[in-house]
């Protein structure tokens, strides 16, 4: 047996496995080829803006088992939300009507009618940070500051990081809107606009989301 | 997005522009950013090995003073700083991963190049900020890199805990913000960015490691994040997220309120435990490509190496409790945990035979490169096994915060994956600057520092089982440390040796980059998409025609073949006129 291993090295045996030849392992690479390459297909918008909501869901999940951690243990006494919460609640829920309405719009070929639309949106979405920043007056007026309680931190924490992400949203949704002026978006193809689209739609449900973490745990 | 800024981007690529500033600054070509993330984190990484000169200084002779208890703790908290996240996590994905993803999947550049030099631009000021961390009127953060709560969250607790922490947590928000841009990148180039013909199941396997890598960043950075910003507001707003009810210090009560430490541990190995595996996976990659073009041989078992970085990927989100078997947990879920933990040895197993048995009968040429490849399995290796002392609670209690815990991630992550660092560095090398290194210095480089690492680390396990404690100042406290000076003598001047080679290294990087030999296009003879670029390659990476793929990247010496290697490029069947140009 260990005389085997002294000789000469045979020659390798039929290939098997992903390099051998012949074994359906062809598959393509992603890319269309072409002059115009490099080519961004609309899908690694997508997917792009899918990572993205991944690792904002990440951080919200953490701030969630941060939140109901803390909520288990002594000294936790739930502040009185205040009431424009929920008008801040329709005011978003409606902007995310208003953009599906402007990206149907688009869809049926009526660009005017889709700007419009997104104006409407944006203008919505600013009048809910307002909203909120509005909320954050009144608790203070309250004397419900930051470090009053741990309830209070937590709602100052997550309203303050869902607001820093919508406003990341606004600054996206104001590129579309410029985009949509200079008439860049048709029918077809309109990846900026439909990515922009599913993320403040995601913003709209993590609000929804926070707020009844917030309301009822 | 849209089809814009695709045209855009396309136009830039023709346009070319060579201002300087366009150029080697603010660029958006990926080599050049991959090199701006290779010299920025070889900087930093020279301030983290300094920092450890200091401590072993210090270790070694702690009768002299050299460094106060305050500024040992800080000296070591920023040493694990710097290494773990301005060195070992930027280097891989920033400089490896920026540089070879385009070029190993046949791409002209990576999907979002403006968002790839965001990503750069948003580590400097992280870097800038934990360096005048160092000028803050205390001195830098000195709770240990994981900075614990409730040290970490009261400015009052420790030296360094007032502006030196805060400055620590927000330069960690630049980087891990920095690698999520990266990772993003990564993601998307790699899903949509191969060229013809090159599926999934053809990618080199350092591909692999970076590709996991980035779901890993991207769904445990987040966390890490959430934790900091609550940090700082403890911090800088006086909420009490972490601290405990009841803190008192210097007889006075911190905070009425009650908040809970242990929350942060739970969030930060949540993300430290993936961390550890960021820094792992894509050395694993790079080894495998490395081990296989130098064994000259397929690598042995291409599916399981994947399936087998997927599943240590996997298991790392259920593992964390293990760094937490002494803050009280329930047994049966400490128990848990030390199943989970147990498991990631068979995928890890896995890896390590396929390295043994690609090199098995293989005629190895034996190169810097290699040799460092080699020494990774070897390093990998020992940490593995002391890995498996700690991974079982009942040993783990016992040797918890010890000397044991610092020989194990030294061997099994930090100088492992500084390993493949040095292997990487010794094989891209000609592609990424157009010249050889010098192999002379190389080999000296390893054996310094092989025999450096084993002799500085190997000791640390003895001293961990005598109980020596990982962040003690000194032994001189303890009678039952008595035997511990000289150990700690020799493994200083073990450290230093280590520390010297080093230069061995910088010297070489330097005097190669002036007067090392031109390289050729693919001069280790490799299959890889990368070697059928010019070294290195120009804007663009690929002449008119991109690149197509025909085969898998590790057609080594495949019978009745005329060369041992067959690039990536070659057809599957050679349509009559052998061409024979495919390699030169």
């Amino acid at each position: 047996m260990p005389t085997e291993l002294l000789k000469e090295k045979p020659a390798a045996r039929p290939r098997r496995g992903p390099g051998a030849p012949g074994r359906g392992y062809g598959g393509d690479g992603a890319r269309p080829r072409g002059p115009e390459s490099p080519v961004v297909a609309p899908l690694t918008a997508f997917i792009a803006v899918g990572a993205v909501l991944a690792a904002v869901a990440m951080l919200f999940v953490a701030f969630t088992t941060a939140y109901l951690a803390r909520r288990q243990e002594a000294g936790w006494t739930p502040i009185a939300l205040p009431a424009v919460l929920w008008l801040n609640t329709a005011v978003l829920l409606a902007s995310s009507g208003t953009f599906e309405w402007a990206r149907a719009r688009l869809v049926r070929a009526d660009p005017a009618g889709a700007r419009h639309g997104l104006g409407w949106t944006a203008g919505l979405g600013a009048a809910f940070v307002i909203g909120q920043l509005a909320a954050w007056r009144q608790l203070a007026a309250q004397g419900v500051y930051l470090a009053s309680n741990p309830h209070s931190s937590f709602f100052y924490l997550l309203t303050g990081a869902h607001g820093l992400h919508l406003l990341g949203g606004l600054v996206a949704l104001a590129v579309v809107i410029v985009r949509a002026h200079r008439n860049r978006y048709t029918p077809a193809a309109h990846t900026g606009l439909a990515v922009c689209a599913l993320y403040w739609h995601f913003m709209d449900a993590l609000w929804l989301y926070l707020f009844a973490l917030l309301f009822w745990l | 997005m849209g089809a814009v800024a695709v045209r855009e981007a396309a136009a830039a690529h023709e346009a070319h522009d060579e201002s300087f500033i366009r150029h080697y600054i603010f660029s958006l070509d990926h080599k050049t950013i991959g090199k701006q993330y290779f010299w920025t984190t070889m900087f930093m990484g020279l301030v983290g090995g300094s920092l450890a000169m200091l401590m072993r200084r210090h270790l070694g002779w702690p009768e002299q003073g050299v460094l106060d208890p305050a500024q040992y703790l800080q000296a070591a908290t920023m040493h694990g700083t710097v290494m773990i996240f301005f060195f070992l996590t930027v280097i891989l994905t920033g400089a490896f991963g920026n540089f070879l993803i385009p070029l190993m999947i046949g791409a002209r550049d990576m999907a979002y190049p403006f968002l790839n030099m965001m990503s750069f631009w948003t580590l400097v000021p992280g870097v800038l900020t934990i360096l005048a961390s160092f000028f803050a009127p205390d001195g830098p953060a000195g709770n240990g890199w994981t900075s614990y709560a409730p040290l970490a969250a009261v400015a009052k607790l420790s030296t360094g805990a007032q502006w030196g922490q805060t400055l620590w947590a927000i330069a960690i928000l630049f980087v891990l913000i920095s690698s999520l841009f990266g990772g993003l990148n990564f993601l998307t180039t790699i899903i949509n960015m191969r060229a013809r013909g090159l599926s999934m199941g053809r990618l080199p396997l350092t591909i692999w490691g970076i590709f996991i890598t980035a779901i890993l960043a991207l769904l445990s950075f987040p966390v890490l994040m959430a934790a900091l910003g609550m940090l700082i507001l403890d911090r800088t707003a006086g909420t009490s997220f972490f601290v405990p009810p009841g803190l008192l210090v210097g007889g006075q009560l911190v905070r009425d309120r009650s908040g809970d430490a242990l929350l942060w541990q739970h969030l930060f190995w949540f993300f430290g435990h993936p961390e550890v595996y960021i820094l792992i996976l894509t050395p694993m990659g790079i080894v495998s490509d490395v081990i296989s073009t130098f064994a000259r041989k397929p690598i042995f078992g291409y599916k399981a190496m994947v399936l087998s970085l997927a599943a240590i990927g996997f298991l790392s989100f259920l593992v964390w409790g293990h760094h937490m078997f002494v803050s009280g947990m329930h047994p049966l879920l400490g128990g848990a945990f030390m199943a989970a933990t147990m498991i990631i040895a068979i995928p890890s197993a896995i890896k390590t035979f396929n390295w043994c048995t690609t090199l098995w009968q293989a005629r190895i040429h034996f190169t810097t490169a290699m040799l460092f490849a080699i020494g990774f399995v070897s390093l990998f290796v020992t940490g593995g096994l002391s890995g498996i002392f700690l991974a079982s609670a009942p040993v783990d209690i016992y040797l918890h915060d010890t000397y044991f815990v610092i020989a194990h991630f030294h061997f099994v992550m930090a100088s492992a994956a500084l390993f493949s660092i040095f292997a990487g560095t010794y094989y891209w090398f000609p592609k990424m600057f157009g010249r050889m290194m010098n192999e002379t210095l190389g080999k000296i480089h390893f054996v310094a520092t092989f025999l450096g690492i084993y002799a500085t680390f190997f000791p640390m396990h003895f001293l961990g089982t005598m109980g020596n404690s990982r962040r003690l100042y000194s032994e001189s406290f303890y009678p039952f440390l008595a035997k511990a000076p000289p150990i700690d003598v020799f493994i200083s001047i073990s450290a230093f040796v280590l520390g010297a080679a080093q230069i061995v290294f910088i010297v070489n990087v330097f005097y190669s980059l002036v007067r090392g030999p031109r390289a050729e296009r693919n001069p280790w003879h490799a299959n890889t998409l990368e070697w059928q670029a010019d070294s290195p390659p120009p804007h663009g990476n690929w002449g008119p025609e991109e690149p197509v793929v025909y085969r898998w990247p590790y057609d080594y010496s495949v019978p009745g073949a005329a060369e041992d290697y067959i690039p990536q490029t070659m057809p599957a069947v050679p349509a009559g006129a052998p061409a024979g140009g495919e390699g030169e």
